[in-house]
């Protein structure tokens, strides 16, 4: 990967797996059995998977009946959209697309900064009385910008309508608490945390409400999600959810480091804007631009670097299709210009200094450094 | 003796991970963690790398071209995909779906669904054997059928159904044919063009990869297209969106290479631990019977029930060998198995029959054990049961006359 230590700074897109996790996650792989079988084996897997969603639901404030395991964050956020039948969808204009291309949805607005539009919400909530589900992200996985949820839900729940809040991207990196949140639901992932990739969960705040599962088949999950358990996934979310949760200092440190970065980048050049910076982000998270940068190409020249970070979300699988979020907050083309800088837990000084050097020697920004001595 | 109690004997429930898919698994948790679909820097290329890998590795076991194979989180999400993606696309054309009454649950639960959607669906019965008759088939199969679904492997009884029959019949009438295959896969032969299997779900923890996985195989020549369930990112060339779990798709390409070169050898080695089992049982015990067809099935799996037993009693009684009585999935309930109901076994016989599987660590000396131990609770329960006493005192308590021994 590059020559010498290559420095990782994408951790929204996914994060390495902490060593501890990775004992879990063997250790649990060698635990044989079917969680649904009764027999010794069985119930073996069974206690795991169950220790785990109360570890996990003991760190969301939620019941453990409330947690039901998927796939990931995306299986989440689809469930909590499709297995409420029959509601009116408002959907944040800065959502994940697993909750944006359900279909039959409207989008809420937000501001210049990436902010939720709460009087748009309200209002949109009531020129329709049919009952609603609104979607409001608790952190943005492309700028980190902090959605006033709480508010959003009383609102919602206002108008009758409940509120589903996307925390992959905010679990772990600060605190969640249903019950502070007012959510109905939350969806969160492992792999964000420090967990492995492949299991995720959809949070209900009240266990017995009625779900239509995706997954149609087997019993498991409480009749809400049919499929084996992933118990070395299950095994492993919980160990990383213990593992974040012994690492209280993490999001202090990050916030040192992100916003030292972000002033050395400005103090250089004047003419770099950060995304959401005038609003509560994630402490991991930096999207930033200068004018006259190309994204994708200062991406593969920091990637030549040995730096990586990325323009825009991982998942868009190749396409070149302009960040929905920063068009949202009305970045116009400047959201070509725009690269992401995720920490975690992985994370070290050396990382944020290395991009530092490397981002201000890219040929675009060393342009604009240029065009500002020459006006001083 | 040495032996290790209790012995697993349920390998259609789930399979232990093999520990060289552990190995295979291992520096994609730590090393190469990168997000597969990060297409901008070198850790999201070496993980899609290791992805692609695994791909040729699962569309290898197959006879599928890579870009054939979505993965998904596990069978049951592959069979949810192909006959709800599958009919939901093509709805507007044709609109009748045909299966089978012994299907998994996640594929009737899907056929369910779809009804209330407003497609019809046609459920095969099946013959003693567990099998399908063909010319039922087709004659189900109509103008406005889009599917077959028709299970490779029963994983309850483990019979292995008329694939390349059914494919054939399939492409002539212009139907695209599904095969659950979750347990067949690594257990037998599979050629998606030779059997015409236009799409077949696949898990990884039942053949010694890891659970959270499977695969869906997508043909692309005729192509069969699906409406995708999981949305958001558009992974998977937007069949199945969401972050592909690295670790997870190379332990199933690695359970694939293992199970490619292994298979002919185990399966040999397991026909023959069967044998010695149901020679076991069928000596020392009267009144067994093998429920569904024991040729045309895969090694790894014996079903059988023994008349004159308490079936609640009978696998409280299984104190050193973990066997099913019914699928896992549905062992919480106290209903007799659907499937040994739709080949025609009473009710009572269902509820007294065991499912036993046999795998890659199962050895002669645990066979033995377990026929010991299968012969002494059955014989045990028999002398508490009146049924037995009466049976003995020549009073014939069933209309069913008992076949074979």
């Amino acid at each position: 990967m590059g020559n010498g230590r290559a420095v990782y700074l994408d951790h929204n897109a996914t994060a390495p797996v902490r060593p501890e996790v990775a004992r879990a996650v063997v250790e649990a792989l060698g635990v044989l059995g079917n969680p649904s079988s009764v027999h010794g084996f069985g119930r073996a897997a069974r206690r795991l998977v169950e220790d785990s969603r109360e570890l996990i639901a003991g760190w969301l404030g939620a019941r453990p009946a409330g947690v039901i395991f998927t796939s990931g964050g995306s299986e989440a956020n689809t469930l909590a959209m499709l297995g409420r039948v029959g509601r009116r969808r408002l959907v944040s204009a800065v959502e994940h697309p697993s909750l944006r291309d359900v279909g039959a949805t409207e989008a809420v607005p937000v501001d210049g900064d990436g902010v939720l539009d709460l009087a748009r919400l309200d209002s949109l909530l009531a020129g329709d009385r049919r009952p609603a589900l609104v979607a409001v992200m608790l952190a943005n996985n492309e700028t980190g910008v902090i959605q006033p949820v709480a508010e959003a839900a009383r609102i919602a729940h206002a108008h009758g309508a409940l509120l589903h809040c996307d925390a992959v991207q905010a679990a772990g990196r600060m605190a969640v608490d249903l019950g502070r949140l007012g959510a109905d639901s939350l969806s969160v992932s492992a792999h964000k945390l420090g967990g492995p990739t492949g299991i995720g969960a959809l949070v209900l705040a009240d266990p017995e409400e009625a779900l239509e599962p995706l997954l149609k088949g087997g019993g498991q999950e409480r009749r809400r999600r049919a499929g084996t358990e992933n118990v070395c996934g299950i095994a492993g979310f919980a160990a990383a959810v213990e593992a974040s949760c012994g690492a209280p200092g993490l999001a202090a440190s990050l916030a040192v480091w992100r916003d030292g970065m972000e002033a050395a980048l400005r103090a250089a050049c004047p003419s770099l804007v950060v995304f959401g910076a005038a609003v509560e982000r994630l402490t991991n998270t930096s999207c930033l631009a200068v004018p006259g940068l190309t994204a994708r190409t200062a991406v593969m020249a920091l990637d030549l670097a040995g730096v990586a970070v990325s323009a825009g979300a991982a998942c868009s699988s190749g396409s070149v299709a302009p960040s929905h979020v920063l068009e949202a907050m009305g970045a116009g083309p400047l959201a070509q210009a725009a690269i992401r800088i995720s920490l975690g837990w992985s994370s070290r000084k050396s990382d944020i200094d290395a991009f530092v050097d490397a981002f201000l020697a890219l040929p675009g920004v060393a342009a604009a450094k240029r065009e500002v001595q020459a006006w001083g | 003796m040495g032996l290790k109690l209790p012995i697993y004997l349920d390998y259609q429930a789930t399979t232990p991970c093999d520990p060289r898919v552990v190995e295979a698994m291992l520096p994609f948790f730590t090393e190469t963690f990168g997000n597969p679909h990060s297409r901008q820097h070198a850790f999201g290329w070496a993980a899609e790398e290791a992805v692609e890998q695994a791909r040729e590795q699962v569309a290898a076991i197959i006879g599928a071209e890579p870009k054939e194979i979505i993965f998904t989180s596990g069978a049951t999400e592959s069979n949810n995909l192909a006959l709800q993606g599958v009919a939901r696309l093509y709805k507007a054309k044709k609109n009748h779906i045909v299966t089978v009454v012994t299907e998994h649950k996640c594929v009737l639960d899907s056929c369910r669904q779809l009804e209330e959607e407003g497609i019809s669906v046609t459920r095969l019965g099946v013959k003693p054997s567990g099998l399908i008759d063909l010319d039922e088939l087709a004659a189900a199969i109509g103008p406005q059928t889009v599917l077959v679904s028709v299970m490779a492997v029963n994983n309850e009884i483990g019979v292995i159904q008329p694939l390349a029959e059914i494919g054939a019949l399939c492409r002539s009438r212009g139907v695209f044919f599904h095969t659950d295959a979750a347990q067949a896969v690594g257990k037998m032969a599979l050629d998606v063009n030779a059997m015409n299997i236009d799409l077949m779900s696949i898990s990884g923890h039942k053949f010694y990869g890891p659970k959270g996985i499977g695969a869906l195989f997508l043909r692309r020549r005729p192509r069969v297209r699906l409406q995708a369930m999981m949305l958001g990112g558009g992974q998977e060339r937007g069949h199945r969106s969401g972050t592909l779990a690295t670790p997870l798709c190379v332990g199933l390409g690695e359970a694939c290479r293992i199970a490619a070169v292994e298979m002919p050898a185990e399966a040999l080695r397991l026909a023959g631990l069967r044998a010695r089992l149901l020679d076991g049982l069928v000596g020392r015990l009267k009144h067994v019977e093998v429920n569904g067809d024991l040729d045309r099935r895969i090694p790894g799996n014996l079903n059988v029930s023994f008349g004159y037993v308490e079936g609640e009693r009978l696998l409280a009684e299984m104190k050193d060998i973990a066997v099913a009585a019914g699928s896992a999935c549905s062992s919480a309930s106290t209903e007799p198995s659907y499937v040994l109901r739709a080949l025609g076994v009473d009710a009572e016989l269902a509820f007294a029959s065991l499912r036993i599987g046999l795998g890659r660590t199962t050895s002669v000396a645990e066979v033995d054990y377990a026929i010991d131990h299968i012969v002494d609770a059955v014989s045990r329960l028999r002398e508490r049961s009146p049924l037995w006493g009466m049976f003995r005192e020549g009073i014939d308590t069933r209309v069913k006359t008992w076949a074979g021994n």
